[in-house]
């Protein structure tokens, strides 16, 4: 049997290594926004027949539309992503206009900064009533234990887990926006709701066992109890995390550019998600139980 | 543990022949679902049944799935639209119109089921139009940005009718775009101070009550003076939305249009007298729009990697827990067939996130069947019978399965209700994905296990995936 929770600290300063490297690079670089959250236009192309013209060849050829902010970034080998402000439906012919006939066009996103704004909104919204919608569940989940630890602390350790769980990704993707340019959009926020509710799976296993156990083993201390029930479920935990991470990497190895970010923000925060429900939250448990147990 | 929560007490499946009836119907529910999906095998097999069978048997229903835009391709565009000119209680009622309005120009484009919503929003009106596989947007957006425009025609004279369909007749190109029965008046939408519903004093029946201002009221009252008994057509950008007979000359600028109509039918011609009389002016905000062959490419390689997805897990559930991990495939082969149906049959509207909440559900969907697994081999390595085991690892992982399905539900809900239309479709693949696999973990999972061969399998413990036996065995 592991002993988790003897090592805790050991458990609690690598997790405190992330979350404070997550922090500082959120609070230095912050992160980069997409068209969904802040505005601006998106056109994608394809040139035929590896016809693409150079970079600054293109810049060039669009100069006297004076589009704002324009950044032109080639993609694979034939495509080409031109970002700029939002703009109408004429200026965009425009463009397709000069790009010329042997483009094909993927995709054109404007999106003006109203929506932004309210998405921005939603998300923060549709995060903060996860968060606690699930935290109250668990709370109700486990009322009727009440000893030596009451349900609602159950709920405030499984809501410190997933704030754990949401800044490591956050942080991943700071650092991504600032050094490679990776911006977050609406499927940022899904993921990161994802990996809530994922992340609680996990701990809601574990803490349902060590809900079974207490009824089991009345006589076993809470650290001890906490300690096998954690290892109990440790092969489940993994197992599942790995099934779950085998079906995310086929869709990141295989599955359409457009989504790769979004997957690998869900990797990340299921492998955090599965760390800290096996050597957060059990050991945060018997932690808050010490604190309260010398008062 | 709470006795009313048991899976036990809510699918009594003890009795042996229970759960081979069980396991027979999920098998007929599987395979009516397989062909759903993916009719042309049995398509394929009738065929060549019906050249020597007697009796000729049908070709299977055909139900397409149902792509969004980012995968078969489309726009989407987002409109604000200014509702000041309206006053507060009628906005809605505006809105209303002008979707109307617009879904009519739109289906002119011939783009097949267009989606036009109306959204609400921190005191902002919108309206959402998506069109799939068209292919002059710019043509599109510049139709639907256009003002209405209503207008009353008045009828032709017999005479004048015959000539103008003899000369089409004949192709005379001067007369082709002319309307045969009706011909423009001086009277427009812009004369209309609003048009409701009301009902008739003596016949209980909806009207369509209309109200012009002076100047309307006077070109009204010349129209209808030189139209008694005859129709007046009214139409919105160029199509006919009513065509009342005049009864007598009205004065005062108020007409009344009565008829076989049902409330909605009424509502709705109010509502698009409307839209011509106070137009709403949209304006653009937001523009998505995906070329076919981008779609196309996506759904390809989304295929492609759920296919192989699934392979890895069926391989890592077999390798490692052997017996019951092909009893794990099996069931997963089934919710996966079940779920794909049902995204057929509700049908849900498949977006690229929709399906990587798919194939991230299956990986979910194992995760009741490893939980079942983990407690059954607990069970038996503490000395229980197999058959003890099973039903106790089962009675056991059941608590976990819920709450941790009702917390992933959760989310799902939220994503659902407080978010936009792309996140929506991973949400509900998600949910469906989630509820499906509590209904699999139940039925299909331990069906299977209870009719295991019990005795044989207690002689094999490597068949269990366990090294360690205890003595007992």
């Amino acid at each position: 049997m592991l002993n988790i929770i003897g090592k805790r600290k050991i458990y609690y300063a690598m997790s405190a290594i992330f979350i404070v490297a997550s922090i500082i690079a959120l609070l230095l670089w912050g992160l980069k926004f997409g068209i969904d959250f802040k505005g601006g236009s998106l056109l994608e192309v394809a040139y035929s027949d590896n016809k693409r013209p150079e970079t600054n060849q293109i810049i060039d050829s669009l100069k006297s539309l004076k589009l704002n902010d324009l950044r032109v970034s080639p993609v694979g080998d034939s495509g080409v992503n031109f970002r700029f402000r939002e703009t109408d439906e004429a200026t965009h012919q425009e463009i397709v206009k000069i790009l010329g006939g042997n483009i094909e066009e993927r995709r054109f996103s404007s999106i003006g900064p109203t929506i932004g704004t309210e998405l921005k909104q939603k998300s923060i919204k549709a995060i903060i009533i996860v968060l606690f919608g699930i935290s109250l569940y668990i709370a109700w989940a486990f009322r009727k234990v009440s000893r030596p630890l009451s349900s609602w602390r159950y709920g405030i350790v499984t809501l410190i887990a997933l704030f754990h769980d949401l800044i490591i990704p956050v942080g991943l993707f700071a650092f991504l926006g600032h050094f490679y340019g990776v911006e977050i959009g609406t499927n940022f926020i899904v993921a990161l709701l994802v990996i809530l509710g994922f992340s609680v799976h996990d701990t809601i296993v574990v803490f349902d066992r060590i809900r079974e156990n207490l009824k089991r083993y009345a006589s076993l201390d809470f650290a001890p109890l906490v300690n096998q029930s954690v290892n109990e479920t440790l092969v489940r935990s993994i197992s599942t995390s790995f099934t779950v991470l085998l079906t995310l990497l086929a869709l990141y190895v295989f599955g359409g550019e457009s989504l790769k970010y979004f997957i690998l923000a869900l990797m990340v925060g299921i492998f955090s998600g599965t760390y800290s429900s096996i050597f957060i939250a059990s050991p945060l448990l018997i932690s808050w139980f010490k604190v309260l147990n010398k008062n | 543990m709470t006795p009313s929560y048991s899976p036990d007490k809510l699918f009594k499946l003890d009795a042996a022949k229970k759960v081979r009836f069980t396991i027979f119907a999920i098998f007929i529910v599987a395979i009516i679902a397989a062909f759903f999906i993916y009719p042309s095998v049995w398509d394929k097999a009738v065929n060549k049944i019906n050249v020597i069978s007697p009796v000729a048997l049908p070709n299977f229903i055909k139900v397409p799935f149902k792509l969004g835009l980012d995968l078969a391709g489309g726009t989407r565009l987002i409109y604000s639209a200014d509702v000041s000119g309206v006053k507060g209680q009628d906005a809605s009622s505006a809105m209303s119109g002008l979707r109307d309005v617009i879904e009519r120009r739109v289906n002119l484009f011939g783009v097949s089921e267009p989606v036009i919503e109306v959204e609400h929003s921190a005191s902002q009106w919108r309206l959402i139009v998506e069109l799939a596989g068209i292919k002059d947007i710019s043509q599109a957006i510049a139709l639907i940005g256009e003002t209405p425009f209503l207008e009353f025609k008045e009828q032709r004279d017999d005479a004048e009718t015959q000539k103008i369909l003899n000369e089409q007749k004949a192709g005379n190109k001067e007369y082709l775009a002319q309307d045969p029965y009706f011909k423009p008046t001086n009277l427009s939408g812009k004369y209309i101070k609003s048009a409701k519903v009301e009902f008739g004093q003596n016949t209980y029946q909806p009207e369509v009550s209309v109200q012009f201002d002076s100047e309307g009221a006077k070109i009204f009252e010349d129209l209808t003076k030189r139209n008694v008994e005859k129709q007046l057509g009214i139409y919105l950008d160029g199509l006919p939305i009513s065509a009342p007979v005049v009864r007598e000359a009205i004065s005062g600028g108020s007409a009344v249009i009565s008829g076989k109509f049902n409330i909605d039918e009424a509502k709705k011609l109010a509502e698009r007298l409307n839209a011509g009389a106070l137009p709403v002016p949209i304006r653009l905000i937001s523009q998505d729009s995906v070329g076919a062959s981008l779609g196309q490419d996506s759904l390809n390689k989304s295929i492609n990697a759920g296919l192989i997805g699934f392979l890895a897990v069926a391989i890592f559930m077999v390798l490692y827990y052997r017996f019951p991990g092909i009893v794990a495939v099996a069931a997963l082969l089934i919710y996966t067939t079940l779920v794909l149906a049902l995204f057929k049959l509700i049908p849900v509207t498949l977006t690229l996130a929709g399906i990587a909440g798919f194939i991230l559900s299956i990986g979910m969907a194992v995760d009741a069947n490893i939980l079942i697994f983990e407690r059954m081999k607990e069970e038996f390595r503490a000395g229980k019978g197999l058959g003890f085991a099973i039903d106790d690892g089962f009675a056991r992982a059941w608590f976990s399965i819920r709450d941790s399905n009702i917390s992933t539900l959760i989310t799902t809900l939220v994503l659902y209700y407080f978010t936009t239309s792309v996140v929506k479709g991973f949400a509900l693949t998600l949910g469906i994905g989630v509820i499906v696999s509590m209904f699999s973990a139940i039925f299909v999972t331990r069906s299977f296990l209870k009719i295991f061969p019990v005795s044989s399998l207690e002689k094999l413990p490597w068949l269990m995936g366990i090294k360690h036996l205890n003595s007992k065995f």
